[in-house]
């Protein structure tokens, strides 16, 4: 019996994936044709990864090593103004580092901060989310108070906080290895209620619809109902949230900069490099933020538009 | 439905409770306050009487019962910073956040809500699209910037709103309201819209995604089918039915703009919780911390209860989840 | 809607904008700690304070000392100083300063929860002599009495009597009346507090003294984030801010209702050694510890290119400093001891390699993040120019509050490398030798984060302390210091300038040497309304 079970839940998963994988090749041939700017979305989505993975190859500069900085070279407009240098495509700040190479290993700290910490949130919301609507009861509500702690801190507060705890239990060498992880978990706890009350409620909707009474009276057993039915239902809330989070993600590393709790400045991430630029914009190295901010605005617009895609592809409802 | 309200009641109290202990417990990793309190070439025996006389060389559990004990009383210490008491700073700055918040909040929903309903009705569209990109760039970029540029832009080059600050305020007893000056209202413009951008970004797209999914379903067909009105099927059936996953998110964003407010109230100098915040994380502050965290737990408490019950009257099929509380 | 309400706001501002007072507005990063003139003991706190209360003596902006409360001194004995006092001088609220008022002000500072005791260091007593005479007595003959004097501020008897304030209260009690009022006999009385928000303060009409400022109201409002507050002064809604952040100096200039004014601070910033380790911290199991070599300290001097880090970084907007203190500072040994050691990175490699370290060592460096003029960026430039002569340094980035934490006695000197910077608050060069210079005798040292120990040092610091002939005392300053530079117990770095900008409605302000405005000094062009300038937001240009 349980054997039996455990064969149509697998044959559900196998199922499904495969019809995701068809959604998405035709969704990707009606696109192409439809809309060119999700095209253009996708390519430079594609090319920031690129970007990131390959970011000691394609900068100009290491900016990655503080050695190689150099103060006589700073502050530095872009080349096309008096002042610039070919060796400076985009200007410097004011320690001497290279705008576009501190822009490509910027979006390698940022894409790796945000995406790590939202797909760790992303799992972890879910599980709990479903878990709670499907159960109720005291489970629930235990799990949905403790959320509510969770919430009552702000995300700035939690990295505050593991970011102590961090510094206490590791030696000072190690803190600046385990710098970049703490920010992720950090991040990743303070994104993960969201998603789980969002698929909680939808779950708790969907829980009771004719469809899924009709599932439980057949008898299949409830993990292959929620995989297979309630998941693909509320997955649209739960891919606008992520994709949304992502760009949310980079934003609040950037805003823990601003705070003092960020990366390290001496591997700045986006929003690091756009808190730098921050404190020059009345001054008029306009450089120092406009680079960074306008490489972080299409980094957030493209990782959107391709999560907007991935949803009219993949809601079962449309087409 | 009064049981199970009295019951989250107390589970809020449990909440806070919890938030006071892991607060407390926190501290110990923001630093020593003492070397903020004291002058730079105080005395290593100076530094210990200060210690002392807040208390801060007991055990760890016996600072957390004084401090409980204090704040059932309604007593939640001095600040270490300003050396006022923390409740009356607290209420002191109450209004001017929640302000903030209410407007932005507001905003946020009032112009979130028509745009994803539009966007999502006109999916194709070039205007949609323009829209929905401006929505993405408008929260692509960190609030403490796009604060600053809007001061660029309104204060500095155009001269229209001021840069900092609540303005004048009227004082009404227990409350202080920017609402009934000029300059108050002037002064609350720039903050509350850079608060609102990124939750009215989310509203958006949170409307839009549910009305393509819910235009998408069965019972809307059906309801063309059957000839129905076009606006009754959007605004009676399909709107109706979005709400669900966007109040779930409202009453979260409520919380997380009260938690944003912490970078719009520094920007702006606007004087509320917030800022009082930051300023006591700087300082390591404790009692006003533990304060601050205490009170937005009972904040997100009452928001969630509240989101809660609107679900019921929103989507009847979720009643029944509310009485399986009180059964449980 | 939104548009509309603006435009109706706009128009009652600009009918609203009539007033023609001299109303002075100013601005800084943070509140003031509270208005106990004996608690606190920082720097916006303590020129707030001075606005209302005074002292004996009373600080000039160019340092020179005057007459306040006392009108005559002299020192009747070694240890022995008689102070008469200035008579028909009233309180804010009317009540009559006399000698009473003294000795209870001298109890109240020397409290336990004081942090201004410093102002009275070395005074055991004060006996009323008559009504307007007084005497101080000292443990041992004091030099420097009157150097510190100044920030022994006055206090009314019969109000703290009545108002139960005769402590100064900090933190976790109830009843601190005197932080939230204020009644001194200072040039400005106290006319609202809003914490964080706004203090506002108004001339004291019945004040003594001849007022060289023109003003009618004062408005402190602090704006903690840079950039905001350099647009509230932009925008005409500020008269007054400080710091500018060095970068919108030269716009600041550019603008044309505005300007800037500069100077250098007392201040001096400077790197520190672990030098008392036998391991250090970042090179475990090694059982060395590389900076007790004299070598390795040089070598991390000469790796260091000053003049860049004052022109780039600070904008030129610092002193580059070879000594502990600054000049202006009691016993300052002058120029020609001021010279920093040449920026030399190849004689660095050099020493490195003669103390063992060819290739090297690694270290981690302690720097604050929201202390001093831009304490990050200077420890980056740091980290990058010691890596280019091999050492590998791991900068540790931090809050001021974690990072004090870390490298205070209490947190045990937990570094092997720190940036720190030290104004000697009784202006006197004995302070800087005492708190950051030596480790004993006991109470030495309390910033000596690497606990730098030279007893030869430390000797001459105790004769300094006792030296009452002015030439003899230069002279074993000037030995302390050469000795310390020959050790490079620490390295100095520079004197940060004082940037603050003012609006045009400012006619003439005096700048001390340490970032804080006394509102004595502070003269607005008549005429010009600043009223008109809140109301409109200012006339900008793009």
């Amino acid at each position: 019996m349980a054997n039996a079970r455990t064969r149509i839940a697998g044959g559900t998963r196998t199922r499904f994936s495969a019809h995701l994988g068809r959604r998405l090749v035709r969704g990707c041939a009606d696109q192409l044709i439809d809309s060119p700017a999700t095209v253009v979305a996708l390519l430079l989505a594609f090319g920031f990864c690129t970007m990131a993975v390959f970011a000691p190859w394609l900068a100009p500069h290491d900016t990655s090593d503080v050695g190689t900085l150099d103060l006589m070279q700073a502050l530095r407009p872009p080349v096309w103004l008096e002042g610039g240098d070919w060796a400076y495509l985009l200007g410097t700040d004011d320690q001497g580092r290279d705008m576009l190479s501190g822009i490509i290993f910027g979006a390698r700290t940022s894409l790796l901060v945000s995406g790590v910490a939202v797909l760790l949130a992303t799992l972890l919301g879910t599980a709990v989310g479903l878990f709670c609507g499907w159960v109720g009861g005291r489970p629930d509500a235990v799990l949905m108070r403790i959320a509510e702690v969770q919430l009552s801190f702000p995300a700035i507060l939690i990295v505050l906080l593991i970011d102590g705890l961090g510094r206490t239990a590791v030696s000072t060498d190690l803190h600046n290895v385990a710098a970049v992880p703490v920010l992720i978990i950090a991040i990743a706890l303070s994104n993960w209620v969201q998603i789980a009350r969002t698929v909680r409620g939808s779950s708790m909707a969907e829980k009771n619809k004719e469809y899924v009474q009709a599932a439980r009276v057949l008898g299949i057993h409830p993990a292959a109902i929620l995989l297979r039915h309630i998941l693909p239902n509320i997955f649209a809330p739960v891919l606008v949230i992520a994709t949304l989070g992502i760009a949310g993600a980079i934003l609040t590393e950037a805003t823990l900069s601003f705070l003092g709790v960020g990366v390290p400045p001496t591997q700045p991430s986006l929003g690091t490099l756009i808190r730098f630029g921050n404190n020059f914009l009345i001054s008029g190295e306009w450089w120092m933020t406009v680079f960074p901010g306008l490489a972080l605005v299409l980094l957030a617009l493209s990782v959107n538009i391709v999560g907007d895609w991935l949803r009219d592809v993949l809601n079962p409802k449309l087409s | 439905m009064l049981a199970f309200v009295a019951q989250r009641i107390a589970q809020t109290g449990l909440v806070m409770l919890t938030v006071a202990f892991v607060a407390f417990a926190m501290f110990h990793f923001i630093g020593d306050p003492i070397n903020n309190m004291v002058s730079q070439d105080a005395t290593a025996e100076q530094r210990e009487q200060v210690r002392r006389h807040l208390g801060l060389d007991d055990p760890f559990p016996l600072q957390f019962a004084y401090f409980i004990s204090n704040a059932v009383h309604g007593d939640f210490g001095v600040s270490y910073r300003l050396s006022l008491p923390v409740g009356a700073l607290i209420a002191e700055r109450l209004p001017a956040t929640l302000e903030l918040v209410f407007v932005a909040a507001s905003i946020a929903l009032l112009v979130g809500m028509p745009l994803g309903v539009y966007t999502g009705l006109y999916r194709r569209g070039v205007v949609s699209r323009l829209l929905l990109g401006l929505t993405l760039v408008g929260i692509s970029l960190p609030t403490f910037l796009t604060g600053l540029i809007l001061i660029l832009i309104f204060s500095l080059w155009l001269g229209w709103l001021p840069s900092f600050g609540r303005g004048e305020v009227v004082d009404l007893g227990i409350w202080s309201t920017g609402f009934l000056t000029a300059s108050g209202r002037r002064a609350l413009v720039l903050p509350s819209i850079t608060l609102a951008l990124f939750q009215l970004a989310l509203i958006t797209r949170l409307v839009r995604a549910g009305m393509l999914e819910v235009l998408g379903s069965d019972y809307i067909r059906f309801a063309r089918a059957r000839g129905l009105p076009n606006r009754l099927v959007l605004f009676g059936h399909a709107l109706k039915n979005t709400l669900v996953p966007v109040m779930t998110n409202v009453g979260l964003q409520i919380g997380a703009l009260i938690a944003f407010a912490i970078i719009t109230e520094t920007v702006f100098q606007w004087p509320g919780m917030g800022l009082l915040f930051l300023q006591a994380i700087r300082f390591a502050d404790i009692p006003v911390m533990a304060a601050y965290l205490m009170l937005t737990a009972l904040l997100f408490g009452v928001i969630n209860l509240a989101v809660d019950l609107l679900y019921g009257a929103i989507d009847p099929r979720v009643r029944g989840e509310s009485s399986h509380h009180k059964g449980s | 809607m939104a548009i509309v309400l603006l435009l109706v706001n706009l128009l009652a501002a600009f009918l609203a904008s009539s007033a023609t007072a001299e109303i002075f507005r100013y601005s800084t990063t943070g509140d003031i700690l509270g208005l106990d003139p004996h608690t606190n003991n920082e720097g916006t706190t303590n020129a707030m304070k001075m606005n209302i209360y005074e002292g004996l003596l009373h600080r000039a902006w160019d340092l020179s000392l005057h007459p306040a409360l006392a009108t005559q001194w002299q020192q009747v004995e070694p240890t022995r100083w008689r102070f008469n006092l200035r008579q028909g001088v009233k309180f804010h609220n009317g009540n009559t300063f006399d000698a009473d008022d003294v000795l209870v002000s001298f109890d109240r500072i020397r409290s336990s929860q004081s942090d201004m005791s410093y102002a009275v260091g070395t005074v055991s007593s004060i006996n009323k002599i008559d009504a307007y005479t007084i005497e101080l007595v000292t443990t041992v003959p004091d030099p420097t009495l009157l150097l510190a004097l100044p920030a022994f501020l006055i206090m009314d008897q019969q109000w703290l009597e009545q108002n139960e304030a005769m402590q100064p209260v900090r933190g976790t009690m109830a009843g601190n009346f005197a932080n939230t009022h204020a009644n001194g006999t200072g040039p400005f009385r106290l006319v609202e507090r809003q914490a964080d928000t706004r203090t506002v303060l108004e001339p004291n009409a019945d004040w003594w003294g001849e007022p060289r400022h023109n003003i009618t109201k004062a408005i402190f409002q602090p704006i903690a984030n840079d950039a905001t507050r350099v647009a509230a002064l932009l925008t005409g809604e500020m008269d007054l801010i400080y710091p500018v952040p060095l970068q919108d100096i030269d716009r600041i200039n550019r603008t044309d209702h505005v300007r800037t004014l500069e100077g250098p601070e007392l201040r001096t910033i400077f790197l520190g050694f672990d030098q008392w380790r036998d391991e250090s911290l970042d090179m475990p199991g090694s059982g060395r510890n590389p900076f007790k070599d004299v070598r390795v300290r040089r070598a991390v001097y000469h790796a260091i290119d000053e003049q860049a880090i004052a022109r780039v970084v600070m904008r030129g907007a610092a002193r580059p400093a070879g000594l502990m203190i600054a000049p202006g500072i009691n016993g300052y040994p002058g120029e020609p001891m001021d010279q920093r050691l040449p920026y030399d990175p190849a004689m660095a490699k050099r020493l490195l390699a003669e103390a063992g370290y060819p290739d090297g060592f690694p270290v981690t460096f302690d720097c604050p993040t929201d202390r001093y003029v831009k304490d990050e960026a200077i420890c980056t430039a740091i980290v990058s120019m010691l890596q280019r002569v091999g050492i590998r340094v791991i900068p540790n980035f931090q809050t001021k509050t974690l990072y004090f934490d870390k490298i205070s006695i209490k947190g045990g000197n937990r570094t092997s490398f720190f940036l720190l910077g030290w104004t000697p608050n009784t202006f006197d060069v004995f302070n800087t030798l005492q708190n950051v210079m030596t480790m004993h005798p006991e109470g030495h040292g309390i910033f000596n984060c690497g606990r730098y120990s030279n007893p030869e040092v430390e000797q001459l610091t105790v004769q300094i302390q006792r030296e009452t002939d002015p030439q003899k005392r230069d002279a074993l300053v000037r030995e302390a210091f050469r000795i310390h530079q020959e050790d490079v117990g620490h390295i100095p770095l520079h004197q940060q300038y004082l940037a603050w900008g003012m609006a045009d409605t400012v006619a003439e302000i005096k700048q001390r040497p340490f970032n804080d405005v006394d509102l004595r000094y502070v003269v607005m062009r008549s005429g010009t309304a600043a009223a008109a300038q809140t109301s409109s937001g200012g006339d900008r240009k793009p």
